[in-house]
């Protein structure tokens, strides 16, 4: 059948070749060619490279001792931590209680993503502005229900939590929507079947509802994970050059640093390679986790 | 008594809904409000409604006096709507392709694609920037070269997404129709244009709002190339905004206004497209 159509291979290349041309150019090419980078001597970005280092893998010999990433491994880490059992855990909890309700969830669904198409970096101005020391819109609010101290968000204890919570509450929404979407596939019958075998709510959502999404969940995991090694907008905005004393540091925000300020474009482009071999790895490790599985 | 029961658990799945509803919705109600309050008031009574005496269009005057920031509306639209245009452009072209021509190499191609979907940008910036720069794209004083200098990165970055989101789609329809337009002489790119396109709108449409939504709330690949104000756009200026006017709130507070209501707004308009790509592509990739 129609088969005479795509005999005719030569209209083929013309559709290809854009695309795969940009793509090899623009992300493939440079990858290979960043991975050269971060054995070279390279000072500004503009600037040619002056040979290889000594020994060729003395940049990655550094990130090792460099304590400014030691931060910033732990930070990506607990943000990996942070955004899995934060964004999918609270993302599943709405889902299942969006799933539960008679009308409205239309609403919620439109109102739950409202975070995710706002640009990071106005969100970072707005957090900035409700986390204000003197006085943003929370401890306003602490004042008004007694609290005498004013708690500086923004310092050494409270840093940690003040730039991953808005990163986190940024992409519940998104988790949520292909969480739902994931229930609405659900079919009736299954409840039904289980509503006359008498379980109670809890059981079907234990029985039914948990077994059926968990490759759903999966990807949603799997997409946490990636995300939180792409951070960067939101901290950029609200905790520039990993203020206060180089606490802040994520390995995005990091690797900024050493390409503008610090003018170290090959170290950069090592730590680069070390996000892309963590994107990588934690990928592998939690797809080994959690497996897909047929039902 | 059953019946009780289920009725109080429905009004707490409720208050918990709308507690986190509200954590999405108010923070902006509440920039907007404060964007009309001058500085003290802000710090002071930030959640009364900024009404009579409060009231100040003070913070806007600054806004479109000290910060270019219709210049910047109008540098981000360019660079989001030739990102948008031309990823539908490629990317259309290319899911066809891979979709309905057979051929040795295609599954490769295929793994290529969702390979493109794992390169964080942060390890292909450097080379680009520096192959833009001795190509003379970046680094110089051109406003219009600088734009294109970060649209062609910002190209390459979204055609993987969309070449899923497409084929994925492609795929689904039926070849019947490509058939009668062959026999009725057409060739394989009129095809294309006259029967692929217009019946694949709405998985364009999807694919076209996000690359715009991706590449408009873009900081860290703008930041590379746009670095002069006059170049600026609106993710840029706002990153600057805080290192010039810090302390300045009340002009942060319209800032942000002008930088987040009208994305709202097409949001509500177009959130049936948006929603339903972000799950069609999340669920493929």
């Amino acid at each position: 059948m129609g088969a005479n159509i795509y005999k005719n291979k030569k209209p083929l290349l013309l559709f290809l070749i854009p695309a795969f041309a940009f793509m090899v150019l623009y992300l493939y090419y440079p990858f290979l060619i960043n991975v050269m980078n971060s054995f070279q001597k390279i000072a500004g970005m503009g600037e040619a490279s002056k040979g290889f280092n000594d020994p060729w893998y003395s940049n990655y010999v550094e990130i090792f001792f460099d304590k400014n990433m030691h931060t910033a491994l732990k930070n990506t880490l607990i943000m990996i931590v942070v955004t899995v059992i934060g964004q999918v855990g609270t993302a599943l909890l709405l889902a299942l209680m969006v799933d539960n309700i008679r009308c409205g969830a239309k609403f919620f669904r439109v109102v739950y993503f409202f975070p995710i198409v706002i640009s990071a970096t106005a969100l970072g101005l707005l957090f900035n502005l409700i986390f204000l020391y003197d006085k943003g819109m929370i401890n306003q609010v602490l004042e008004i229900l007694g609290f005498e101290t004013l708690t500086d968000w923004k310092d050494k204890s409270n840093a940690l939590f003040t730039m991953m919570f808005p990163v986190m509450w940024q992409y519940v929404g998104f988790y949520f929507v292909i969480i739902i979407t994931g229930l609405n596939n659900i079919s009736e019958e299954y409840y039904e079947a289980a509503a006359i075998d008498g379980a109670t709510r809890l059981q079907k959502i234990r029985y039914i509802t948990m077994p059926l999404v968990y490759n759903v969940l999966c990807t949603c995991v799997v997409l946490a994970v990636t995300g939180a090694l792409k951070v960067f907008d939101l901290p950029w905005t609200m905790f520039p050059k990993g203020m206060p004393l180089n606490s802040t540091w994520l390995i995005g925000t990091y690797m900024y640093y050493q390409t503008f300020e610090a003018a170290n474009t090959d170290y950069s482009s090592a730590i680069a390679v070390i996000i892309a071999v963590l994107g990588v790895v934690t990928a592998g490790i939690v797809n080994g986790i959690f497996k897909e599985r047929d039902y | 008594m059953k019946k009780k029961h289920f009725q109080i658990s429905q009004v707490l799945i409720y208050a918990m809904l709308i507690v986190w509803a509200m954590t999405t919705i108010y923070p902006i109600i509440w920039v907007v409000q404060n964007s009309f309050k001058i500085r003290n008031e802000i710090l002071s009574n930030s959640f009364a409604m900024p009404l009579g005496e409060m009231f100040t269009m003070a913070n806007y005057r600054i806004a479109f006096d000290r910060v270019p920031i219709f210049n910047a509306y109008k540098n981000s639209l360019i660079i989001s709507i030739s990102v948008s245009l031309f990823v539908i452009i490629f990317a259309g072209m290319a899911s066809y392709g891979l979709v309905r021509y057979s051929f040795r190499g295609r599954n490769f191609l295929n793994s290529l694609v969702i390979a493109g979907m794992m390169f964080p940008v942060f390890s292909t910036i450097i080379p680009v920037f520096r192959m833009e720069l001795s190509w003379g794209l970046a680094g110089n004083d051109s406003l219009m070269l600088s734009l294109l200098a970060a649209i062609l990165p910002q190209i390459a970055g979204n055609l993987s997404f969309a070449i899923v989101v497409l084929s994925g789609y492609i795929r689904g329809l039926p070849v019947e129709l490509e058939e009668a337009a062959y026999m009725e002489g057409c060739k394989a790119y009129q095809i294309f244009v006259r029967v692929i396109v217009p019946i694949t709108k709405p998985s364009f449409a999807t694919v076209a709002i996000f690359s715009f939504l991706w590449s408009y709330n873009d900081l860290f690949t703008q930041s590379f190339f746009l670095r002069t104000k006059n170049k600026w756009t609106i993710t840029m200026l706002l990153n600057q905004l805080t290192a010039l006017e810090g302390t300045n709130y009340g002009l942060m507070a319209s800032a942000v206004t002008l930088v987040v209501v009208p994305v709202i707004v097409v949001y509500i308009f177009l959130q049936r497209y948006i929603i339903k790509g972000m799950t069609a592509g999340a669920i493929k990739g």
